[in-house]
């Protein structure tokens, strides 16, 4: 069934008329205390280096600057955030002695408003040294590799193998073996507002008042308030009324909730932080990259009878709540849509020097499918059999279904799903498109992925990280809370608290649908708060929104309270009416007895009777003012003995084909047809589902085909703005079809199941397995990494027309590595241009932007220089020390700069050779490689900036050598032969 | 010219959404700051603060400006229009806003108000604008949560009802 939004129920949603006029308030909007200071955060430019010392005398002295916070400070009023697995490394908000990733908080300044703090920031100076990065997560389990944490003895924070059936008779059994070794690159659903926090602190007893755009899990609310070192109740934690999205990421945020908290506290005034966009790309967190060996015992028919799944799974520089999770949220489902009773499974996670990792929508899925179904794809491939029927024969086709590792598996209908996919979504077109772009030497190719979507995670998943002996001391954790709060005012008007922390979703409209059609009232009678108050609200752990828990289980909560509030309304009602409770219809704003409509009561009266008469109400109840309902799926148990686990209560289903394009001579990808068929269980609005599929399927085509987390091979993090981490926009969106079966959850109580992840899921693989079908003609089976960028293609297309003759390839550069060489042409004598270059005062006028050179030894320059990148102009100190002096001839120069927006260091070779004319040719190389934010943000011009200041130097030496003005007739500069 | 002076506040005069007025502002300050913090219209949103989510775009003396790239003091004497004041009275809606709600073009709204900016102003200088038009002004905005096609759908209906309301006037 298509969606036809002409007849599905789309009912518009209460949330919009706020955010469309622009009234509605997110965290940047708030109101704030009357001295309020607002903070700005120097971060490391170095991915690993320890503090040796900072000078933040200057920074202090700045007018308007009320403290300057660093990570000893910090670590005076507060812990290192807990661990969840149980290694006893420190995982602090604000580096403390060592940095660990670009983008490490170092220092916080606190001033009277936020540009008075970024100044100050830039005042602050902070001594490095900088230590051997650890970046690629194989090479970090390398017992040589330098160990990122000294508690420990190297970078593997965590270890677990399970074996689930018998896989190793299965795979001797099996006829064929087939393997895939796949890399999952870093990446994230980047929302469009960024972190934000409002803190206040008061030292009198009532303790934190944190208002933040975080998204829950409140699971994490315990582990904010031991950091604080705080009793749960002493940390009252609120959200905005509204959040501009967030996908997983802004659990993030709770790092910094911490930290400006212990700001607040130590300068005794309420501390208000907004993250800008380089902050938020750097720092804020990112998806897990993962390496992963999946091998596969197969029949001749493509049966698979085991899986051994090998994963190495990098989380930055601190394994910090709540990972693992990424890992082991998927630990139920790793045989995904297939039956396939024998698992083996080894676990590690390492820690390198990169951002930390957290949240981030398909949480865990996007890895798993990905090595998954292109294996599924790579088993068709090599057993020269259809990948459609690879899929079909391997689909589990009875439910309830018990996975291999514990899980069980609701409802679905997977065959039916497939069948009804491939038929409304006109497969066999797709077929024929392919045959005749082949036979046009085209290159397209089809992509098949099948998934399940976990959704409502049980609390209790993360624990199967640990050993069973392991938990056997901690004690068992399980479930998956879901709360909900109906009250009645005086009036009888009702009002609805969810605790699902909404960011966009239309949690609001669906809850009011809900509970006015219970009540018998109108949508628009009902008010519902999703702002969340930690103070207030009924809540546990599992409160927030994630695993695609709110249709599930947060309005199963709202299904429970509000039946049994009108339960209750029904007894007082059957008292005023004369007739038994569950005659009692609740009917257009009014009570009445089944089959008497005449006579009723306004729904008002009986909702305001315990405000004002509870004289009126049956001698055994309570007053009837507000319901609260906690909701709890039995089913999700704590990990057994043998490590089996449920890690998730609902399971939908999707299965996804797709066509593509590639150009041959760019090698760009084109998506040409995409079709995604889901069983989310009983759909509740058909708009806002469709809203989470077209979502995904977005952010998960920018997944495939552009956005990456890149970093250099020495830590520098090259994708700090929406230039370098180009979020696709409409012009890249393919059309979507969308298909549905529904299959009813029996565990909830609406029937619904998660479906906001499934494509963030699906769609990266789908992608990729049919650009390697694509490929396939050409090149056979292909190992392809994401994002699928025309660069990465154009590897696997016909080699490039040959170089003109006398070109000379750049030299190999690594991450932000600059290379070039060129020459230039002054009209003086080597002598007169070698005795400007060793003068101080002549290189002052010489070096672009320098405010002043020094020179403290002989072979050795100091300058303070101004320089600018695209949009980053900083200024920086630069040592050149000289050495391989042979004048006036030649000279090694080795340097290094720094400042506030980056650092870089490099070497360059300067020779001058006498003309026959008596001028000088200048022959200069150099190679440097730079890191921070100018790399960050700057990359993509670094080259060409190079460039233009190479020649403003030679401008100016030809300039002061040949003493006259205008020379650009005697001076011929032709820069960069090289790159 | 007005000579400014680094780090010296001077005074602004704007027309914003129709009603005149004063404030005092640094040289340095981001016209989208102005708006939001010293202003106080805090419809207008901040996303990347280097011109490409197009999350803060107002109109400027009719034409769009991406306000984290204007400086205040480059709108002193302008007039700026932002998404408070596209509803034709408190508590209703645009024909574009409308259209928007109907078609669920929004989820968490972040990124709306610089895109109803956009393509209020589209449908108001090319009434015949149609979807290629719609698209290539929507190119120079980022929406995490949609996917764009309720958006077009939105704006696309919106431009017919106004043709025909044009028509009929
Ligand atoms: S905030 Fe101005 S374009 Fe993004
Ligand atoms: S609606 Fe959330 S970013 Fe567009």
């Amino acid at each position: 069934m298509a969606f036809d939004t002409k007849t599905a129920d789309v009912e518009e949603r209460i949330e919009d008329g706020a955010l469309l006029s622009g009234s509605a308030q997110f965290i940047d909007d708030l109101p704030f205390a009357v001295g309020t200071l607002h903070a700005a955060i120097l971060r490391s430019p170095h991915a690993h280096a320890s503090i040796v010392s900072i000078d933040s005398s200057r920074a202090r002295a700045l007018p308007g600057v009320a403290a300057v916070i660093d990570g000893t400070a910090l670590a005076k009023v507060s812990e290192p955030l807990m661990v969840g697995v149980k290694i006893p490394i420190k995982c602090w908000p604000m580096a403390v002695d060592r940095a660990r990733y670009v983008g490490e908080p170092v220092v916080v300044v606190l001033a009277e408003d936020r540009y008075v703090a970024e100044d100050a920031l830039d005042l602050i100076e902070v001594t490095y040294t900088p230590l051997p990065p650890v970046i690629d997560p194989e090479a970090a389990l390398d017992m040589n590799a330098y160990v990122l944490h000294e508690e420990l003895e190297n970078n593997l924070g965590s270890e677990r193998t399970f074996r689930y059936g018998d896989p190793e008779s299965a795979r001797e059994a099996a006829p064929r073996c087939i393997a895939v070794k796949v890399r999952y690159p870093r990446n994230s659903c980047t929302p469009m507002e960024t972190y934000g926090v409002l803190a206040e602190y008061d030292p009198h007893g009532t303790g934190y008042d944190i208002q933040a755009n975080f998204q829950g899990p409140f699971s994490i609310h315990p582990v904010i308030a031991r950091a604080l070192k705080v009793s749960g109740s002493k940390l009252r934690l609120r959200t905005a009324p509204n959040s501009g999205g967030s996908f997983g990421v802004k659990q993030g945020v709770f790092p910094y909730i911490v930290l400006m908290a212990a700001c607040a506290r130590i300068a005794a005034r309420p501390v208000k932080w907004i993250e800008d966009r380089l902050e938020h790309l750097t720092a804020s967190v990112s998806a897990t990259n993962r390496v992963v060996e999946l091998q596969a015992a197969v029949e001749p028919d493509g049966r698979v009878t085991a899986l051994f799944w090998d994963q190495i799974e990098d989380v930055g520089a601190y394994l910090r709540a709540p990972e693992p999770a990424t890992l082991y949220r998927m630990h139920g489902n790793l045989c995904g849509a297939y039956d396939i009773a024998n698992l083996s499974v080894r676990n590690r996670i390492v820690m390198t020097n990169k951002t930390p990792t957290g949240l981030n929508r398909g949480f865990g899925g996007p890895q798993i499918y990905y090595a998954l179904e292109r294996l599924m794809q790579r088993i068709a491939q090599e057993l020269e059999l259809d990948p459609l029927d690879v899929i079909r024969r391997n689909l589990i086709s009875s439910f309830p279904y018990r996975t291999a590792s514990g899980t069980t598996y609701d409802s679905g209908d997977y065959v039916r799903a497939f069948d009804v996919a491939l038929n409304d979504g006109r497969y066999g077109e797709l077929l024929s498109r392919r045959d005749l772009a082949r036979a046009a030497g085209r290159i397209y190719g089809i992509g098949l992925t099948a998934a399940v979507e976990p959704s409502v995670s049980n609390m209790g998943y993360l624990s199967t990280a640990l050993t069973p002996a392991q938990r056997a001391k901690s004690g068992p954790k399980n479930g998956a809370h879901a709360a909900a709060t109906i009250s009645l005012d005086p009036v009888g008007s009702v009002t609805v608290q969810i605790d699902s922390v909404p960011q966009g979703q239309g949690h609001q409209t669906v809850a009011a649908k809900l509970v006015s059609g219970v009540l018998g009232l109108r949508s628009k009678d009902v008010r519902v708060v999703a702002e969340f108050d930690t103070a207030k609200d009924a809540w546990s752990i599992a409160a927030g929104n994630y695993s695609s828990r709110f249709a599930a289980s947060t309005l199963s909560a709202v299904q429970l309270a509000a039946d049994r509030l009108r339960h209750r309304l029904a007894r007082i009602a059957a008292g005023q009416l004369n007739g038994r409770p569950e005659d009692i219809v609740f009917a257009g704003g009014r009570v009445h007895l089944n089959g008497n409509p005449e006579a009723s009561i306004s729904f008002a009266r009986i909702a305001s009777a315990s405000h004002w008469a509870p004289g009126t109400l049956p001698d055994d109840m309570d007053p009837v003012v507000r319901e609260t309902a906690i909701w709890s799926p039995e089913e999700l148990a704590a990990p057994t003995g043998e490590d089996g686990i449920n890690s998730s209560l609902c399971h939908s289903f999707i299965f996804d084909f797709c066509g593509v394009e590639i150009d041959a001579v760019s090698g760009q990808v084109r998506v040409d047809r995409y079709v995604t068929m889901h069983d989310c269980g009983r759909v509740l609005h058909a708009g806002m589902v469709e809203g989470q599929i077209r979502g995904a399927f977005a952010q998960a085509i920018g997944a495939s085909l552009f956005e990456e987390f890149a970093y250099g091979p020495d830590g520098a993090f090259l994708a700090g703005t929406f230039a370098d981490y180009p979020v696709p926009t409409v012009l890249e969106i393919p059309t979507l079809d969308i298909l549905h079966i529904e299959t009813p959850s029996p565990l909830t109580l609406t029937g619904a199941k998660g479906v906001g992840e499934g494509n963030c899921m699906s769609t990266p693989v789908c992608v990729a397995n049919a650009v390697a079908d694509a490929l396939a003609p050409k090149c056979g089976a292909v190992d392809l990494v994401l994002p699928l960028t025309p660069a990465r293609i154009a590897e696997f297309l016909d080699a490039e027309p040959a170089a003109p003759e006398g070109y000379q390839p750049a030299a190999p550069t690594t991450g932000k590595g600059l290379t070039g060489r060129g020459r230039a042409k002054v009209s003086a004598s080597p002598q007169a241009i070698w005795d400007l270059l060793m003068d101080p005062e002549q290189l002052a006028a010489i070096i672009p932007g320098a405010h002043g050179v020094t020179q403290p030894s002989e072979d050795r320059f100091s300058a303070d220089v101004t320089l600018g990148v695209g949009p980053v102009k900083g200024r920086y100190k630069v040592d050149v020390a000289l050495s391989e002096l042979d004048p006036p001839s030649s000279a090694l120069l080795t340097g290094r700069a720094a400042g506030a927006l980056g650092m870089g260091e490099g070497t360059g070779r300067v020779s001058l050779t006498v003309l026959p004319d008596g001028g000088t040719e200048i022959a200069y190389e150099y190679e440097a490689r730079v890191g921070g934010k100018v790399a960050s943000v700057g990359g993509r011009l670094l080259d060409g900036a190079a460039r233009i200041v190479i020649g403003q130097f030679f401008t100016a030496l030809g300039r002061r050598a040949g003493g006259q003005r205008s020379l650009f007739a005697r001076l011929f500069v032709w820069i960069g032969d090289g790159k | 010219m007005r000579r400014l002076i680094a780090d010296q506040t001077h005074s602004i005069s704007l027309k914003l959404n129709g009603k005149p007025v004063h404030a005092e502002a640094e040289p340095r300050m981001l016209l989208s700051d102005f708006i939001r913090h010293v202003l106080g219209a805090k419809g207008t949103h901040v996303g990347c603060e280097h011109g490409v989510c197009g999350a803060c775009t107002v109109r400027m003396d009719g034409g769009l400006a991406r306000s984290c790239l204007t400086l205040a003091v480059q709108a002193d004497g302008a007039e700026i229009e932002t998404v408070e004041h596209l509803a034709p009275a408190p508590g209703s809606l645009s024909v574009l806003q409308n259209s928007f709600r109907r078609h669920h073009a929004l989820q968490c709204g972040f990124c709306t108000a610089g895109i109803l900016m956009s393509l209020d102003t589209l449908l108001h200088d090319h009434p015949e604008a149609g979807e290629t038009e719609i698209r290539d002004a929507l190119a120079g905005h980022l929406c995490r949560c949609t996917g764009y096609e309720p958006i077009v759908t939105a704006a696309m209906e919106a431009a017919k009802i106004l043709q025909k309301e044009r028509l009929n006037a």
